[in-house]
């Protein structure tokens, strides 16, 4: 089943063209990657999908509701955790859990045990109490993904989850996501070729709004004939340029 | 009721900030003492503690702007605000859970006052009640302020607009400092036309039992708070739809 269907959506801000006619589907349970160069039209995507912005031209469907027409039931059904990360300073780790959890409806009893939950899947137990502002940036990143993931998300989008994360806590991150493979479907922004490959079942590649490539990263490589994946992404965005 | 958990989140922001619980009720009640102390070596009808408490007590409402427009500008710069507007929470929600918590903070903030004021000698009679009650309305246009700023305004701004501009113009226009008939002219025309002297008299009537005195100041407080309120409404929704 698809868990988006996104058709010859484009978004136009006075004279650029951010996104132009993309269409793509991604299935349910995909680790889904969108790579591109900065202005590449990643985040506007993702600000369309995840009902931010209004689309200019197309439409998107997420599990079947459009966002031009069903907001609504998508915010129900998605979460976002954005390029920086999204916490209340004054709050602490479990503070944090309990607002989103609490703006979703949940009941206080289900509020516990899903913050128990994702405090063991994240390791957020040693620092529930903590101030979010006094936390690391690793552990921010992850309460960030667990604020993400508390509303029970059917669609998870991760906007460069591991910017600014030390190789350390970036592995702790990759592990993170591969847990959650399968189960959610996700999509991935992200900078770093190495981390698209390790984790993504597939890879789109856009360039100025437009979509250059959509597949597997192995076929991705075997079609732009390189020896690794970052050689094919080169290669693939600077021919695209000629 | 999606709001009640942002609700309680913004008093906790505004709670939990050390600097902000002194300026709220510390600051009033240093200026009360102060004021009280100069009334007991110079006697001025101004600073008889009657006339005092009123203008102090709505002065201390112009923090409450500044530290909620603090809060709605620091969530703007960073990516909270994004993150949840992607939750099913509507505009209504945000508007609301950025006021209410104002409200009982300002009650609380009023009554620690006129508690100050009488243990500095004000006579306890149910006008101290009506002026307490009186300090909701006023929130409402101070709310509005601070939602406006917050709305337009980045953070650094609103330390400079809400937390020097709005701080002086509400103590320099109330008549709280001095007697404004003693000014005269433009200043006492111009004063009269903003809604913080009214705030000031309306509190000085209910607090005196002259329920009837209140008006037409409430009329003027009302009318700008509406005013106020809808812009603010306005401007926030239009950030929120830019965002």
């Amino acid at each position: 089943m698809d868990a988006i269907r996104i058709e010859n959506l484009s978004k136009q801000y006075k004279d650029t063209l951010a996104v132009d006619n993309l269409s793509l589907t991604v299935q349910k349970g995909e680790l889904f990657s969108l790579l591109g160069v900065n202005g590449a039209g990643k985040t506007t995507t993702i600000k369309m999908l995840s009902c931010l912005t209004a689309p200019t031209k197309g439409d998107a469907f997420l599990m079947g509701h459009s966002i031009k027409k069903d907001s609504a039931k998508v915010k129900a059904l998605i979460a976002v955790s954005p390029q920086e990360t999204a916490v209340a300073p004054a709050l602490s780790v479990r503070e944090n859990l309990e607002l989103i959890a609490g703006i979703h409806g949940f009941s206080k009893e289900k509020q516990s045990q899903k913050i128990a939950e994702l405090a063991t899947l994240l390791e957020l137990d040693a620092v529930i109490h903590k101030k979010a502002a006094k936390l690391s940036g690793g552990y921010q990143r992850r309460l960030s993904i667990a604020m993400a993931l508390i509303s029970e998300p059917q669609i998870l989008f991760l906007d460069e989850p591991t910017l600014g994360l030390d190789v350390i806590a970036r592995s702790e991150m990759w592990d993170i996501i591969r847990t959650l493979k399968g189960n959610i479907t996700i999509i991935l922004t992200t900078h770093y070729m190495e981390e698209a490959e390790a984790l993504s079942d597939r890879v789109a590649i856009m360039k100025n709004g437009k979509l250059l490539i959509c597949d597997t990263p192995d076929t991705i490589k075997q079609k732009a004939d390189a020896q690794s994946f970052e050689e094919a992404f080169i290669r693939i965005v600077k021919e695209a340029r000629q | 009721m999606r709001i009640l958990p942002f609700a309680k989140r913004n008093t906790k922001e505004i709670l939990r900030d050390p600097l902000n619980l002194a300026f709220m009720f510390g600051f009033p009640l240093v200026l009360l003492l102060l004021m009280s102390a100069i009334q007991r070596s110079i006697p001025v009808n101004l600073f008889e503690i009657q006339s005092l408490t009123p203008g102090i007590a709505v002065f201390g409402l112009s923090f409450m702007a500044l530290f909620s427009a603090t809060v709605i500008a620091k969530d703007r710069k960073s990516a909270l605000l994004q993150r949840l507007y992607t939750t099913p929470m509507t505009a209504k929600g945000f508007i609301l859970g950025y006021t209410l918590p104002v409200l009982p903070i300002a009650l609380v903030q009023a009554a620690v006052c006129y508690a100050t004021a009488i243990l500095l000698g004000l006579d306890v009679t149910i006008g101290i009640l009506y002026a307490i009650l009186l300090i909701l309305p006023i929130s409402l246009l101070y709310i509005g302020i601070g939602l406006l700023c917050g709305s337009l305004l980045n953070d650094k701004q609103v330390g400079g607009i809400c937390g020097a501009l709005l701080t002086n113009l509400s103590a320099w226009l109330s008549g709280a400092w001095f007697d404004l008939t003693l000014v005269g002219g433009a200043f006492q025309k111009v004063a009269y036309a903003l809604p913080f002297v009214h705030a000031v008299e309306m509190e000085k009537a209910a607090l005196a039992g002259n329920l009837s005195g209140i008006f037409p100041h409430l009329w003027w407080v009302l009318g700008y708070a509406a005013v106020t309120l809808a812009a603010a409404i306005f401007f926030f929704l239009r950030q929120m739809k830019k965002q």
